[in-house]
């Protein structure tokens, strides 16, 4: 099991939902579990992870980039259980997950 | 013309097993390896029939038991290379080449034999071009087929997987070639004639019936939002907007998601009577939801489904069934209206920069199958429709002369497995083509044919692509987190979505949110057996329940 951290600048957009929490996917082989939680970070995003997957830092760091750019958030603490999930799944779960956020 | 040389061995051989099995087409199944030494004769070319879902596995097994001294130097003919068999008759001395579309289960060992010099290939072809090319200069000496049914003058009922079968008898019988035909059952009262006994010489039953694969069942179950949401994509931007009316799917995962989303979201994106009508494809299980709710006209069958026998069966109106009431397919046929159609949408191991894709790998022979003809712009097509016409304004744009254009979907997702990416700077086809010895890399379809890729990350449009350059950026655009992905242009990339050459499921009105397994009109195997009211009898393996 490794455990990463990330820390990004955020965009204009806060969650605005009223939602204590939201959790997209479940921990099961090639997936994961999101839990996304409105904190106050200064406007920033933080992404704590847990994986099965060792030495794939690199591509956990593109995949917050780009959802970053996409969604634009800030002050939001999401906190990731993955079980092996190929980059485009993980995307898909930050999406979902924040959209119910938003 | 078929050379008088040939007609008089043909004759040879005829007098040859009169004289040791007497008159009459029935040959006892224990002395099948003693008949084919007698009308096999060393070069013959023999035609196998054996395709992705039947084969001819005794003839294969007796095929591959016959005396190498006395048989050898045959040129081996197989749309699918799916049996150990068919590749033991190499190591076994008895053929050194062959002619195939497809080589599945077979591939990789298939590329060793061929890497050590055991094999020797002729060409790799699509259906079509291997079945065209057994009237012209792959003319069979010899063809061993395969029929459910048969009765002693040689009437055959091949049924549900006809299949391939009225392509090789035809090029057989009609150019002075035996013909040998496994049946499962011989008997007197046949339900149907698919095949004339005029055009069989020979007929043995077979200890146990030739081997069916339940290729085309796709497990609803195994379907995962990854792939419901490259589905709902598909359905927007490419389905919505062209309203293609006669299509092909391919036999993947990808494909039975939108088959099985017909009903929920086609239904309210109105595709429901202006899409999706007719279709050349196998009687796929997922399409029993689209059926039942009224959106499909009718379906060109190029083959059967383990298990789907009696739901199609109920369907007339649709399935092309005899005056017995069973489906017949047939693959050269099926192919037609396919290569015909308005769209394609499949899938693909690799694809490279510039849309060019290959299901050969460096290691893998897999082979094309009939997708070359499939997804193809057909050059040769001249009617109209509103999918064509809508397609060929966009690739054709300012030009002088106004033209359709097919619609060419691969839909793909980035990575086949971890660290296993289906975008690649290079394909490994380049390789193949070093180890076989082929001319040209083995390309399924060329890039210049493809009209739009789809992944999880969106849809890229390259019929609005003008330069090279942008139709690789547009192809980097959807090629996700893969090497070939991180390497875009990222404000080409942001111009072609400006254009609307690429969508995201955002441009698209899509919400993540909403991509859910609830959409599906069949969650599971057991779904789909309500939906078709208890026809559908799905084989064991599928049913966990």
């Amino acid at each position: 099991m490794e455990h990463l951290s990330f820390e990004f600048d955020g965009g204009p957009n806060a969650p605005k939902s009223g939602k204590p929490y939201s959790v997209a996917g479940v921990v099961a082989s090639s997936n994961l579990e999101v839990l996304a939680q409105p904190k106050d970070l200064g406007g920033k995003v933080r992404f704590e992870v847990s994986t099965t997957v060792a030495h794939f830092e690199e591509a956990w760091r593109a995949v917050f980039a780009d959802f970053i750019e996409r969604s634009q958030p800030r002050d939001v603490l999401f906190s990731i259980n993955d079980f092996a999930a190929i980059p485009p799944v993980v995307s898909l779960r930050l999406d979902q997950a924040w959209e119910a956020l938003a | 013309m078929t050379s008088p040389d040939k007609i008089a061995r043909r004759k040879d051989k005829l007098e040859r097993v009169a004289k040791v099995f007497g008159p009459g087409k029935v040959i006892p199944a224990d002395r099948t390896v003693e008949f084919l030494e007698l009308i096999l004769s060393p070069g013959d070319r023999v035609v196998h029939e054996g395709d992705n879902q039947k084969q001819g596995d005794f003839l294969a097994e007796k095929l591959a038991q016959v005396d190498p001294k006395k048989v050898n130097g045959l040129k081996l003919a197989v749309s699918c290379i799916g049996l150990p068999e068919h590749l033991d008759l190499f190591e076994n001395g008895i053929a050194e080449v062959v002619d195939f579309a497809y080589a599945g289960p077979q591939g990789g060992r298939l590329a060793e034999l061929v890497a050590n010099g055991t094999v020797k290939i002729g060409a790799v072809h699509t259906y079509v071009e291997l079945y065209a090319r057994y009237f012209a200069e792959l003319r069979p000496d010899v063809a061993c087929l395969v029929a459910i049914d048969a009765d002693a003058e040689g009437n055959l009922y091949t049924g549900s997987n006809t299949e391939e079968t009225p392509a090789l008898v035809e090029a057989a019988a009609f150019g002075g070639g035996i013909v040998v035909v496994q049946a499962n059952k011989l008997t007197d009262n046949l339900r149907r004639v698919d095949i004339p006994g005029e055009w069989v010489d020979f007929v043995i039953e077979s200890p146990k019936p030739f081997h069916l694969e339940a290729l085309f069942t796709k497990d609803p179950a195994l379907l995962d939002e990854t792939r419901i949401l490259m589905a709902m994509m598909a359905m927007k931007a490419i389905y919505q907007k062209y309203l293609p009316k006669v299509l092909n799917h391919g036999v993947g995962f990808n494909t039975a998601a939108i088959e099985l989303l017909l009903p929920t979201y086609g239904e309210e994106l109105g595709l429901k009577g202006k899409a999706c009508t007719h279709w050349a494809l196998n009687p796929h299980p997922t399409m029993i939801p689209a059926i039942e709710s009224g959106f499909v006209e009718a379906i060109a069958c190029i083959g059967g489904e383990v298990g789907m026998e009696d739901y199609v069966a109920s369907k007339p109106d649709i399935f092309p069934l005899g005056r017995d009431g069973s489906l017949r397919s047939n693959r050269f046929y099926g192919q037609m209206a396919g290569h015909f159609a308005d769209m394609f949408v499949g899938a693909t191991l690799q694809i490279d920069p510039f849309a060019n894709s290959s299901t050969v790998t460096a290691d893998r022979l897999a082979g094309f199958g009939g997708a070359p003809n499939f997804g193809a712009e057909n050059r040769a097509r001249r009617h109209l429709s509103e999918a064509f016409l809508r397609a060929g304004a966009e690739a054709h744009a300012g030009e002088y002369m106004p033209q359709g254009r097919k619609l060419v979907v691969q839909m793909v997702e980035t990575f086949q497995g971890a660290n296993k990416p289906t975008f690649v700077e290079r394909l490994e086809a380049w390789d193949a083509m070093k180890t076989a010895g082929f001319a040209v890399p083995p390309v399924m379809i060329y890039g210049d044919d493809v009209s739009h890729i789809v992944t999880e990350e969106g849809v890229a449009n390259l019929l609005l692509c003008r330069t090279m350059e942008e139709r690789e950026q547009a192809v980097r655009g959807v090629a996700g987190f893969t090497p070939v992905g991180l390497k875009r242009d990222h404000a080409m990339v942001a111009n072609l979505r400006d254009r609307g050459v690429i969508q995201r499921a955002e441009d698209l009105g899509i919400r993540k949110t909403d991509v859910s397994r609830d959409r599906l009109a069949a969650r599971n195997i057991h779904d789909l057996v309500r939906w078709s009211g208890g026809l559908y009898n799905p084989p064991s393996r599928f049913r966990n329940w």
